[in-house]
């Protein structure tokens, strides 16, 4: 019966609303008599309002209103969702990035660039003038901002404290010990599409159009703001230029947006321009990383301990637990980590492309490269040596694992054997070349979802879940798995999404939404085909692609409808997680060491590839990614005004085609009956994980010279 | 944005005319002022649109090329006398902004641009004596990695950020100026100025005044030349370091030479130290090396960006050494 659409490379199916204009992001909506809102920034990073002047504004041009703590509204207080971090995607009530700094409820300032006020005018060039004439003073106190001098006042915000046996009196009979610290500077998302919206309240209704990871945790949010039942809240969030993480939570402007639009009692249009992006819309925060191993002189280690801080602040509830991975990668009997933060007078950090992993990662499989120098080992068969045959967590099996097959097929692809292990010994021509290579992983998650299949008496079918399409392929998987479980031609499957009027599904975001939406789909798909066939009286194994079409015509129905709810099980019976392996090739002009990464061979075993291409697409971005967050990314803090500078496309580097050559993705077969029923492991964020320390140690093979501060740049090779 | 009127003019008379208002800009490709209204950097209230002027030409005249201030930097790249006897030009063009910035900047527009010190830019929260004159640098002891090593002085550190730029003054180019009183011409090495106690004059430019055209004088050190440009990020980034260099050698020894520094100085960095102790020797590593040491000897390092002042020299020996092995 399986028609063979799933696993298929094929295009994705809204690419040519893409690439001609037809797809409508957020800020395309344009509704009647729309009003344009521009947020008004802070300019210390501690202090308090003392006074906002707005009568230039006011007089400005086609400026209809000027709103800040001084003239809004009350707004509910949301009820405080748990602690952020990545392994608990946020769940009910709502999804507020800012739990303890309602926009516009008090004149505290707690960082630089906080959305204080907003202008709503006639047109966004009258908006934009009015927010440049709004006329701010503070009462200015001492700022938090250095997250080194506070190192001494970090707290373990996400509980991320673990031991497993006992790391310190292990480490004092090892044979051979590293002991580092590494750094990885704020990152930002930078997704193409900029955080917008546009809301229109009717009556106590409201329509909101938003660029989101998350729409039923904005319908919730909404509701709780503003007082109104949530099924009075509409959001629409059809396509999604890139989020990364920085769109799974309701950020400040999005409150305003809707207030705004309440307060002047029009459609109101709102867009986070760049440089605002870099200031209220999260980033991935500062850390500092220690990672102590020990090993036996064989490479087994006995010890492993991973600790340090990273940057947070009193207004979110987030923590960038970075040790995350440390818990889980490899076999080691005695184990100390802990994440803690420090709360500064920054923005708020969030979640960025595989929080935790990818930061964690880089320190903990750069100290892995110097432990395998230190033993005069191969970097790939002291990972083998550590293997974790079983979690080192709670000793489940794994539901599968081919990491072993990922570093066999990836060193073979790249020719690793060839591989000289001396610092400095490849060459070609003025360049210094290096070879390193590193592990990734990336948890299986999965959340509830529902879905919804309706068929029609011509045999097409529609099926829907509020899910969201950011560039992942949602829209063309779920479509491939609706087709392939009913059996019939893709042709004939219509899948809708980004909706609230649509079944729930739950947030973007931890690689999830491929095995949480798609069991619902592949649920709800099995239910309509059972259904249809105990319409006509058949065996639904006996149901060709022209049998539902002969049997609702028959009945004179005009359609048949399904609905599934596709629930994890309370209890995980194995470990699952995807893993992969890195290998890079750099070139490094011996006397201008600008890296340049030549080749990547990188391997990925993440179960059952619902799309080859748009898979293979998945892994590429993340690499891209990674390859920026080695050579090329950091937001730069000046500290003595506690803000960023580099806060544009020209100066905030992210790679561009030339810096990006041969990548070669690996798809790794796995079988894996027991992750979900549809068998796919999330592959969204594993692609950026160990591509960092993988060039780092390339590097360190090129040059001799080991980077523990990232990003990779000219001066500290030089 | 400061709201603002606006008028495109035909005629070069008057344009110049409108422009000589008192807070007139001219507008060609729009690239860098557009940019700098939007952070209100530049607050104009009268724009006039000077794409309409007949100044889009590159044409052969006596002694050398001539190109029109409004000629744009793709076109310019690509025009074939260029590509064969001013290849730093071509270059330096090439390696600069993106493809879309490139088909709208004009050559004029592109001398005329402003540093991209984040503290020139950012008016809210930082001083910047470029900007509101005795306020203060902020750059002097901030984020500095960009900031300039050469033809620094206590009130400015910031980096001009032109490729074109350098490649112009290291090749002698001459711009002739248009203004209320008629037309001058200066040597594109005196037009932009050292940053001294007035980092906020930055060029011989009077209000009002145009550059009408770019003259290029041909030369054999023009016709062998070529320009490096350092940068982290492959394409599309402000250089670290840069060099144009031209020799006209004669066997191995060095007859003639020209050479000037990018993303090091206050001004695009014409290298006379180094063009003065590179003739008259022969084209070898130790003394491209000395030309450097001669040329870096007053560069002063400001923190994060020490290193640019070894790399400048690797960049410049890295330069001629490729240019000199072309030739050989």
């Amino acid at each position: 019966m399986m028609l063979p659409s799933v696993g298929a490379g094929l295009d994705r199916v809204d690419g040519r609303h893409k690439v001609t204009g037809g797809a409508r992001y957020a800020a395309e909506h344009n509704l009647e008599n729309m009003a344009y809102a521009v947020l008004v920034m802070s300019t210390i990073p501690s202090g308090t309002i003392r006074s906002i002047d707005d009568s230039a504004a006011k007089r400005s041009s086609g400026v209809l209103a000027v709103i800040s703590h001084v003239n809004a509204p009350k707004l509910n207080q949301p009820a405080q969702p748990a602690a952020q971090t990545q392994q608990q995607p946020q769940q009910p009530p709502g999804n507020f990035a800012e739990p303890k700094l309602i926009p516009f409820d008090t004149n505290k300032v707690a960082y630089v660039g906080q959305r204080i006020a907003v202008v709503v005018a006639d047109t966004l060039e009258h908006a934009t003038r009015g927010a440049e004439l709004v006329k701010v003073t503070y009462d200015e106190t001492p700022a938090r901002v250095d997250l080194q001098k506070l190192r001494g006042e970090a707290f373990d915000r996400g509980k991320s404290h673990f031991t497993r046996g006992d790391a310190d009196a292990a480490l004092a009979g090892a044979a051979v010990k590293v002991d580092q610290i590494y750094r990885t500077p704020h990152e930002h998302h930078n997704p193409m599409e900029a955080h917008s919206l546009v809301a229109a309240w009717n009556g106590d209704h409201l329509t909101l159009y938003d660029s989101s990871q998350n729409i039923f945790a904005v319908q919730r949010t909404m509701a709780q703001f503003f007082g109104i039942p949530k099924e009075n809240v509409h959001i629409v969030s059809q396509f999604v230029g890139g989020a990364f993480g920085s769109k799974g939570s309701t950020w400040p402007h999005v409150i305003i947006g809707v207030l705004a639009s309440r307060m002047v009692d029009r459609p109101v249009k709102l867009v986070v321009t760049r440089k605002q992006l870099f200031f209220g819309n999260g980033h991935r925060p500062e850390t500092e990383q220690h990672v102590v191993l020990g090993a036996n002189a064989d490479g087994k280690l006995v010890s492993l301990i991973h600790d340090g801080i990273s940057q947070s602040n009193d207004v979110c509830t987030y923590s960038e637990r970075f040790t995350r991975p440390t818990r889980m990668i490899y076999a080691v009997d005695n184990l100390r980590v802990e994440s803690p933060i420090v709360s500064l007078n920054l923005p708020s950090p969030t979640f960025m492309r595989a929080p935790g992993e990818n930061p964690g990662m880089f320190a903990l499989e750069s100290a892995m490269d110097e432990l395998a120098y230190a033993l005069k080992m191969d970097p790939v068969q002291i990972r083998l040596v550590n293997h974790a045959d079983v979690s080192p967590e709670d000793g489940k099996q794994w539901s599968s694992k081919s990491l072993k097959e990922c570093y066999a097929q990836g060193a073979e692809r790249f020719g690793w054997s060839r591989r000289n292990a001396e610092p400095r010994s490849m060459r070609k021509g003025r360049d210094l070349i290096g070879w390193g290579m590193a592990s990734a992983t990336y948890p299986a998650h999965r959340s509830a979802a529902s879905a919804k299949a309706v068929m029609k008496a011509d045999g097409t079918v529609v099926v829907s879940s509020g899910s969201h399409e950011m560039g992942m392929g949602t829209a063309t998987v779920m479509a491939q798995l609706a087709a392939e479980t009913l059996g019939i031609p893709l042709a004939r499957v219509r899948f809708e999404y980004g909706d609230t009027t649509l079944p729930t599904a739950p947030i973007s975001a931890g690689s999830q939404t491929a095995a949480s939406v798609g069991s619902a789909v592949f649920g709800v798909a099995d239910a309509l085909k059972k259904k249809i066939a105990e319409l006509g009286g058949v065996d639904p194994a006996t149901m060709t692609a022209d049998s539902y079409h002969d049997i609702i015509a028959k009945h004179y129905l005009s359609d048949v409808e399904a609905q599934f709810d596709a629930h994890p099980p309370e209890k995980e019976e194995y470990a699952s997680s995807a893993f992969g392996a890195h290998f890079v090739e750099v070139a490094i002009d011996e006397d201008i060491p600008v890296v340049r990464v030549q080749r990547m061979v990188s391997a990925f075993a993440a179960g059952r590839v619902l799309n080859a291409k748009t898979a293979t697409s998945q892994y590429y971005g993340g690499i891209i990614q990674g390859i920026g967050m080695a050579l090329l990314e950091e937001t730069h803090l000046d500290k003595r005004y506690g803000s960023y500078t580099n806060v544009n496309f020209a100066e905030y580097l992210v790679p561009t085609n030339a810096d990006v050559r041969s990548l070669d993705i690996i798809l790794v077969p796995e079988e894996d009956p027991h992750v979900n029923p549809i068998g796919a492991k999330g592959i969204g964020e594993i692609g950026i994980v160990g591509v960092a320390p993988a060039i780092a140690n390339a590097v360190f093979h090129a040059t001799g010279k080991r980077v523990r501060d990232l990003p990779i740049t000219i001066e500290k090779l030089m | 944005m400061q709201p603002f009127d606006f008028v495109a003019e035909h005629e070069v008379a008057p344009a110049v005319k409108a422009g000589s208002r008192a807070a007139a800009k001219f507008i060609a490709g729009g690239t860098n002022v557009v940019d700098l209204m939007k952070c209100n950097v530049e607050q104009p209230q009268h724009i006039v649109d000077i794409n309409g002027l007949p100044m889009t030409r590159v044409e052969q005249v006596d002694g050398g090329v001539r190109i029109g201030a409004l000629v744009r930097m793709a076109d310019l790249a690509a025009h074939p006398s260029i590509v064969k006897n001013f290849p730093a030009i071509s270059q330096a063009l090439l390696l600069s902004a993106s493809p879309q910035i490139r088909n709208m900047a004009s050559i004029g527009g592109n001398l005329m641009q402003r540093t991209r010190c984040a503290y020139f830019r950012e008016l809210t929260w930082t001083p910047c004596n470029k900007r509101n004159p005795g306020s203060g640098c902020a750059a002097m002891e901030g984020e500095n990695r960009q900031h300039a090593v050469l033809g620094t002085s206590d009130t400015c550190i910031a980096t001009h950020p032109s490729d074109l730029a350098v490649a112009v003054v290291a090749l002698d180019g001459v711009l002739t100026l248009r203004g209320p009183n008629g037309e001058r011409r200066v040597n594109a090495t005196d037009f932009h100025l050292l940053p001294g106690s007035t980092p906020n004059i930055e060029h011989d430019l009077k209000h009002g005044e145009l550059i009408t055209s770019l003259f290029l004088p041909s030369a054999r050190h023009a016709v062998h030349s070529a320009y490096l440009k350092i940068r982290d990020r492959a394409a599309y980034e402000f250089a670290l370091t840069s060099a144009a260099v031209g020799l006209e050698l004669n066997g191995s020894t060095i007859r003639s030479a020209r050479v000037a520094f990018g993303g090091v100085g206050t001004k695009p960095w014409r290298a006379r130290y180094a063009e003065a102790s590179l003739v008259g020797q022969k084209a070898t590593a130790d003394v491209f090396r000395a030309a450097a040491e001669a040329e870096m000897r007053t560069a002063v390092a400001r923190g994060q960006n020490a290193f640019k002042i070894e790399l400048m020299k690797r960049t410049l020996v890295r330069a001629l050494t490729d240019l000199a092995g072309g030739v050989a």
